[in-house]
């Protein structure tokens, strides 16, 4: 129902691919990236203010282990074993960095080189071929289906409850841990259900964007938006139109030179992001 | 000479409130770096703590807020006499380290520490509103709209204790408050600190190395070192053998 009406709304666009009756993969591609734009902009903001980016980016290695693990099993759709593993990924590593005095760059490092090594170790283990894997290396936005599409705009809102409810909280722990714990807000539980968000798009996402881009996703659009941003409700519009416009921008431009959408769409925000440099503001 | 220990029942100085800290004690791996330590902190008194360096003075405000776990019991006492284990604190700490580019301004902080309406969505008038009027109490309207990136230690102190004061807490505590302060900035806002705990009955405990504003404005001092050496007035303290034996090392390297 709602993907006719999208099919017909878009017929008004004057492309080609958008005429009625025909390649129905660009179509939902486009409506993907309509879904998938704001909600990387979205958790993009506190990856970059967190200074998450090396988490968020161990968090690909981890689904992509649990995905290999799932082929491994047999799995139909191994991204739910994937899902499950790369929030235990999340949670460990929060849970050890407050534990421990190791600096957490080292911990994450440490963590994700196992499980991307675990990762190719299983899935080429007797001499098989690891081009099952590739999609998830590269990803291929084209490849999403209407029942993908279902789950991303589920995702979507769901983020945006949390992002609603639990905003201000996380905002208070990024600026200063100590300082929101001695203002009775209990980071800890923040700060896992902020990972396993994280955790809960990478994973479901990586198919489409793919492994090697995912994290810039995650920090370009952030990191654009704070060089021209004073406040949070800037920060997080600015970050939106950056996300939203490289991603449509990058689906269109990355169809008629038969690129990589996930590259090309990384491309246009890092431009994006060396234009905002120079007009930092402060 | 030490004054008698007083309990929460004396009523000949200060407010008619106070807070009880009995037998507290931390201990961080192996190290006991407080035990024994006891005080009685009546309202609308600004207790000092001092001390030499690695005393334990951060060490206890933390414990009393509960970031660091201790030994030791924690009462309240109302003006009405009702008892509580957890006092309401306010507190601003040593070290308020943050990212400097962060896009967050003193409004977002502010609102973000208090009401749960999402900052990045929108900020209510009513809310701006309660807002301008706390800065307007520690003297810092212009500060709303700006990054937090951009404030000065001065500033950014104002807005901590803009924050610390609302709701107005049982027991304020400040931990070295004027670090990174010039001169004229540290009176001024030893003088703010003051005139608030007579407008609020407020219970301050202030750790500081500032000896000479400490005289001026407190009406207690602690001295401190891994437990309660002295407890007594400015006067008392400043002129006692313990407080030159606590300190001498630091009056060599001065003289």
């Amino acid at each position: 129902m709602i993907m006719e009406f999208w099919y017909r709304f878009i017929s008004i666009l004057p492309f080609d691919w958008a005429q009625p009756g025909q390649f129905f993969f660009m179509k939902n591609a486009l409506l993907a990236i309509i879904l998938i734009s704001p909600l990387f902009s979205i958790l993009s903001t506190m990856v970059v203010a967190k200074r998450m980016s090396f988490f968020s980016d161990a968090l690909g290695h981890s689904a992509f282990t649990g995905i290999a693990i799932g082929i491994l099993l047999g799995w139909v759709k191994p991204v739910f074993l994937a899902v499950v593993f790369s929030i235990l990924f999340a949670f460990v590593i929060t849970l050890v960095g407050q534990k421990t005095k190791q600096s957490k760059d080292t911990l994450i490092g440490v963590f994700s080189s196992i499980a991307v090594s675990l990762g190719i170790l299983l899935s080429t283990w007797g001499g098989k071929s690891f081009t099952k894997l590739n999609q998830y290396l590269i990803g291929d936005i084209l490849s999403i289906t209407s029942a993908d599409l279902n789950s991303l705009f589920i995702i979507l809102l769901f983020v945006l409850i949390i992002w609603w409810i639990l905003y201000n909280p996380l905002l208070v722990v990024s600026v200063n841990t100590d300082f929101a714990i001695s203002r009775g807000v209990r980071s800890i539980w923040i700060e896992f259900i902020f990972s396993a968000l994280l955790a809960i798009t990478v994973t479901l996402t990586i198919s489409w964007i793919g492994l090697l881009v995912i994290n810039s996703m995650l920090v370009l659009p952030a990191a654009a938006s704070r060089n021209i941003s004073l406040n949070s409700r800037q920060y997080h519009r600015w970050a939106y139109i950056i996300s939203v416009f490289s991603g449509i921008a990058g689906l269109l431009v990355s169809y008629y030179l038969g690129s990589s959408t996930g590259a090309t769409i990384v491309l246009l925000q890092g431009t994006l992001f060396l234009i905002t440099y120079f007009f930092r503001r402060r | 000479m030490n004054l008698p220990a007083r309990s929460c029942d004396y009523k000949g100085h200060g407010g008619l409130c106070c807070t009880q800290v009995v037998q507290f004690g931390v201990t961080i791996g192996s190290e006991t770096v407080l035990k024994n330590v006891n005080l009685h902190i009546h309202c609308g008194e600004l207790t000092a703590i001092i001390g030499p360096n690695g005393a334990g003075k951060s060490t206890l405000l933390k414990a009393l807020i509960g970031l660091i776990p201790h030994s030791g019991e924690l009462h309240y006492l109302d003006a009405k006499h009702n008892r509580s284990e957890h006092p309401l604190f306010g507190y601003i700490p040593q070290d308020f380290s943050f990212d400097r580019d962060s896009p967050v301004s003193v409004l977002d902080f502010m609102v973000a520490c208090r009401y749960r309406f999402p900052v990045w969505f929108h900020v209510t008038k009513s809310h701006q509103k309660r807002i301008e009027k706390s800065l307007h109490e520690v003297g810092a309207d212009h500060l709303l709209h700006k990054k937090m990136g951009v404030l000065s230690g001065g500033e950014l102190q104002r807005v901590l204790l803009a924050l610390a004061l609302e709701p107005v807490p049982n027991i304020l505590l400040l931990d070295e408050p004027v670090s990174g302060v010039d001169q004229s900035g540290t009176t001024l806002f030893y003088q703010l600190v003051s005139d608030l705990r007579k407008q609020y009955d407020l219970s301050i405990l202030l750790v500081s190395h500032d000896l000479n504003n400490i005289e001026q404005i407190a009406d207690r001092v602690i001295l401190l070192n891994k437990t309660v050496l002295l407890n007594d007035t400015p006067a008392n303290v400043f002129s006692s053998q313990e407080y030159r034996t606590a300190f001498s090392l630091k009056d060599k390297v001065s003289e």
